[in-house]
């Protein structure tokens, strides 16, 4: 609405529009944007879970006592829903079994044991040659390279970029928004590795066959953007979008909304209105992965909030214990509120044994004495403020919502209020001033109405 | 290295909003009304607004306190309903009626239907709309302003033994509207803005009613559609009337910022809890309130209009709220139930 007042970059790019509504919570940033990525030390073991990804478990292939390089496949995708695993050290397999999962279930996994003596350089399979290789040879590479979206999300990206049959792409969306405070993993890739962003594209394009390519940055992460545009070959047309910050805009719909004011129809996908979104960590992973053939053994994540003391974006093996992480970055105190991913949207862990997975965007942990502020809130009834309403980027009515919860009147939350639209950004509940933990209550109702489901 | 850890369902950050900041807002933001009203009326004004604002937070005390487990006196909804109520009763009411009015006002206005949040009507408002309804002749007996006696004493009115109707003192005097309504004269503009006419405690000064309206909005405790759908709708209206028959209709100024429609478009309509959800309800819901206001101006048996006008729309919210669901993303018409 605003538009004059938006500032634009010195280099004149347009700064475009945004979606409607939506948040601005503080971006806490600053501890770790300036912080270049750096190696993370190998843990005395390792567990690698075999389902890191939506969709069907990865087939374990090797054998307890095993030895196994790093960078060697361990688990082979099964079914088209699926990707592979890689180890992310050179040693021995130590077992195979229950491991734990942040969701509190116990899920199959690998642990692994490094070798002191190795080198723990890393293993090369068979390159896929973008100029060469046919669309279903990069796709079977990437899913082959175990690779799924590094936002969080953790669909399997090769699925994600198979244009469905009758469907056509016409443009490719980078997303690079990483609206969710504390974390900065998508900023330092974008700043250190635009070249492999470039390379990663040119498979995306051919993949796509799009016609017109945007990378989407927030201005705060001005720098990013320069950096990329200067990292765009001079064969590439490739727009880098500034756009305003506010949350949740890394959400793909909304991305797509803001950038090509297209609206992805309910229960559809960005394909739909001519669209394919990925994320610019991905994108990097896919530029550096294929052409050498190897897979995703590692990830970038930033280790942050006022719990760590050696804050920063690190590069840390897949299947590196929390603990272990913990303990090598240091806290500041007794831990009472550590979660994976940012603030809005992370989930918070209860113990520390689970392992660091390919959707780990980010740990961010604080003290105890630190949790205080959010534990305590007073929650009064819903004023009808409005301000629920003027936050959700949906437009759904979070109040109406809340009181039907509060009720148990779930049938009406669906059939009237769009109940599973919500994709559960947390705008609402940010928002509201009687406290009142609105998407808390209809991540409860979506889960009851798809209980009552499966069972009728 | 680690305590217990808490478990907690996203987000883990909230954006320090709270009920009883914006609460104790709205009261400051009566503030320079309320000072303004006491200068005005002197001892009359401060001990109505006194009593009003002390009923309502006992009220509140011994009510609501058993039914939430809690006393509730901290989210200062019943202080921001006290002042409201006080600042629409006349100067001078007898302080027994004060305290009765008080007591609909929250037991009747708000904890009947379930306290904070529940109340489909404002609550100050109910209680006035009973002490209208009870008390007619001193509900419309005004004191006159800036009096040179009023720090020193109180109208005799306001002592009036409990359940006795007071009488009078030679002081009142007539507000603009009824002066306009029953004897065709026009208030001075400048006497509206700054609030040396007779009227209620806090219908007298527009501009600093203004002023504290500004002030929310820009803090956006307060929705700017409302006062800007009511004081546009009543500006349009009274604008039609006056080009009809300018003698016997007022200016488009002298409707604005005279009696209490300047209060009750900033401060009485946009009562979150009376008020529509969605965008577009609030506008209908205001032009509505705008609207009526005219109408019983100048077509009812009442000098005044805003009380009612700002019922009636409380009570068309529910219906709105229900008509005016914005269209959710990826869909391509308004919600179901729109219709039904
Ligand atoms: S959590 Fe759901 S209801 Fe709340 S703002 Fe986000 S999309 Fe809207
Ligand atoms: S933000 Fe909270 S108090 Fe305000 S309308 Fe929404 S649910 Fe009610």
């Amino acid at each position: 609405m605003l538009s004059f007042l938006r500032k634009s970059p010195a280099d004149g790019t347009t700064i475009r529009g945004t979606f409607a509504h939506g948040v601005h919570p503080p971006e806490a940033k600053d501890d770790t944007s300036k912080l270049a990525i750096r190696q993370f030390p190998f843990a005395p073991s390792f567990v690698v879970p075999v389902s890191q990804h939506i969709g069907k478990p990865a087939k374990v292939i090797v054998r307890e006592g095993q030895k196994v390089r790093r960078g060697e496949c361990i688990a082979e995708p099964d079914g088209f829903l699926s990707v592979a695993m890689h180890s992310p050290v050179t040693g021995t397999v130590r077992g195979i079994g229950p491991v734990p999962s942040i969701t509190g279930r116990m899920v199959e996994g690998i642990f692994l044991e490094p070798s002191a003596a190795s080198s723990q350089e890393v293993m090369h399979g068979t390159p896929c040659d973008v100029a060469t290789a046919s669309v279903d040879e990069i796709l079977t590479a990437i899913q082959r390279a175990g690779v799924v979206g590094l936002g969080g999300a953790g669909f399997p990206t090769h699925a994600k970029l198979k244009i469905p049959e009758g469907k056509r792409c016409d443009t490719l969306l980078i997303n690079g928004v990483e609206c969710e405070p504390y974390l900065t993993t998508d900023h330092r890739v974008m700043l250190e590795h635009a070249a492999d962003v470039m390379v990663g594209l040119r498979y995306l394009l051919k993949l796509t066959a799009a016609k017109r390519t945007i990378i989407a940055v927030e201005a705060n992460k001005a720098d990013a953007a320069e950096a990329l545009r200067a990292a765009v070959p001079s064969d590439l047309q490739v727009e880098v979008a500034v756009l305003p910050v506010k949350y949740p805009q890394g959400a793909e719909k909304l991305l797509i909304t803001a950038l090509l004011g297209r609206e992805v129809p309910s229960g559809g996908l960005p394909i739909d209105v001519g669209a394919v979104c990925t994320n610019v960590a991905t994108t990097a992973e896919i530029g550096q992965l294929l052409p050498t053939g190897q897979g995703i053994q590692e990830r970038v994540l930033t280790l942050g909030g006022p719990g760590i003391r050696d804050k920063g974006n690190y590069r840390v093996p897949i299947g590196t214990p929390l603990r272990f992480v913990m303990e090598t970055a240091g806290t500041t105190g007794e831990l009472g509120h550590v979660f994976l991913g940012g603030p809005m949207m992370g989930q918070a862990v209860s113990s520390l044994d689970i392992p660091v997975t390919k959707g780990t965007t980010g740990v961010i942990a604080f003290t105890a004495d630190q949790t205080g502020p959010l534990t305590d809130r007073l929650e009064y009834p819903c004023i009808r403020c409005g301000a629920c309403l003027e936050a959700c980027p949906l437009f759904l009515n979070p109040s109406r919502m809340g009181l039907l919860a509060k009720h148990g009147r779930y049938d009406e939350m669906v059939a009237e209020e769009h109940l599973f639209d919500c994709f559960e950004c947390g705008s609402c509940t940010f928002v509201c001033p009687s406290h009142i933990p609105l998407v808390q209550h209809f991540r409860v109702a979506k889960t009851q109405m798809r209980r009552r489901k499966a069972k009728a | 290295m680690t305590g217990t850890l808490v478990i907690r369902s996203s987000p883990h950050f909230v954006s320090g909003a709270a009920v009883d900041r914006i609460m104790f807002q709205v009261a400051l933001a009566l503030a320079p009304t309320t000072l303004w009203a006491i200068w005005t009326f002197g001892l009359a004004a401060a001990v109505t607004l006194g009593t009003a604002v002390a009923t309502c937070l006992v009220t509140e005390r011994l009510l609501a306190a058993r039914r939430a487990g809690r006393t509730t006196l901290g989210d200062g909804s019943a202080l921001v309903t006290g002042l409201l109520y006080g600042l629409t009763l006349p100067p001078g009411l007898a302080l027994w009626m004060v305290v009765v009015g008080g007591v609909v006002s929250m037991a009747l206005g708000k904890l009947l239907f379930g306290g904070l949040g529940q109340n489909p009507f404002n609550p100050a408002l109910v209680g006035r709309a009973f002490l209208q309804a009870a008390f007619p002749v001193s509900m419309t007996t005004w004191v006159l302003p800036g009096a040179a006696s009023r720090f020193t004493a109180l109208p005799s009115s306001s002592l009036a033994i409990p359940l006795m109707e007071p009488t009078f003192d030679g002081l009142s005097g007539a507000t603009p509207l009824s002066a306009w309504k029953f004897d065709a004269q026009a208030a001075d503009l400048g006497d509206l803005m700054f609030g040396s006419v007779s009227g209620s405690v806090g219908e007298t000064s527009a501009l600093l009613i203004l002023l504290g309206g500004l002030y929310l909005a820009w803090k956006r405790y307060l929705d700017w559609r409302i006062p800007a759908g009511v004081l546009g709708s009543a500006a349009l209206l009274a604008l039609v009337l006056w080009l009809i028959d300018s003698g016997r209709f007022p200016t488009v100024p002298a409707t604005l910022f005279s009696g209490g429609l300047m209060l009750g478009a900033v401060f009485m309509a946009t009562d979150m809890v009376g008020s529509p959800i969605t965008p577009k309800g609030t506008w209908i819901y205001a032009a509505l309130i705008g609207v009526l206001v005219v109408l019983i101006r100048n077509f009812g048996g009442m000098p005044e209009g805003v009380m009612y006008a700002i019922l009636l729309g409380n009570a068309c919210t529910p219906l709105l709220d229900k008509r005016c669901k914005p269209r959710v993303y990826g869909h391509a018409k308004a919600a179901k139930g729109d219709r039904s």
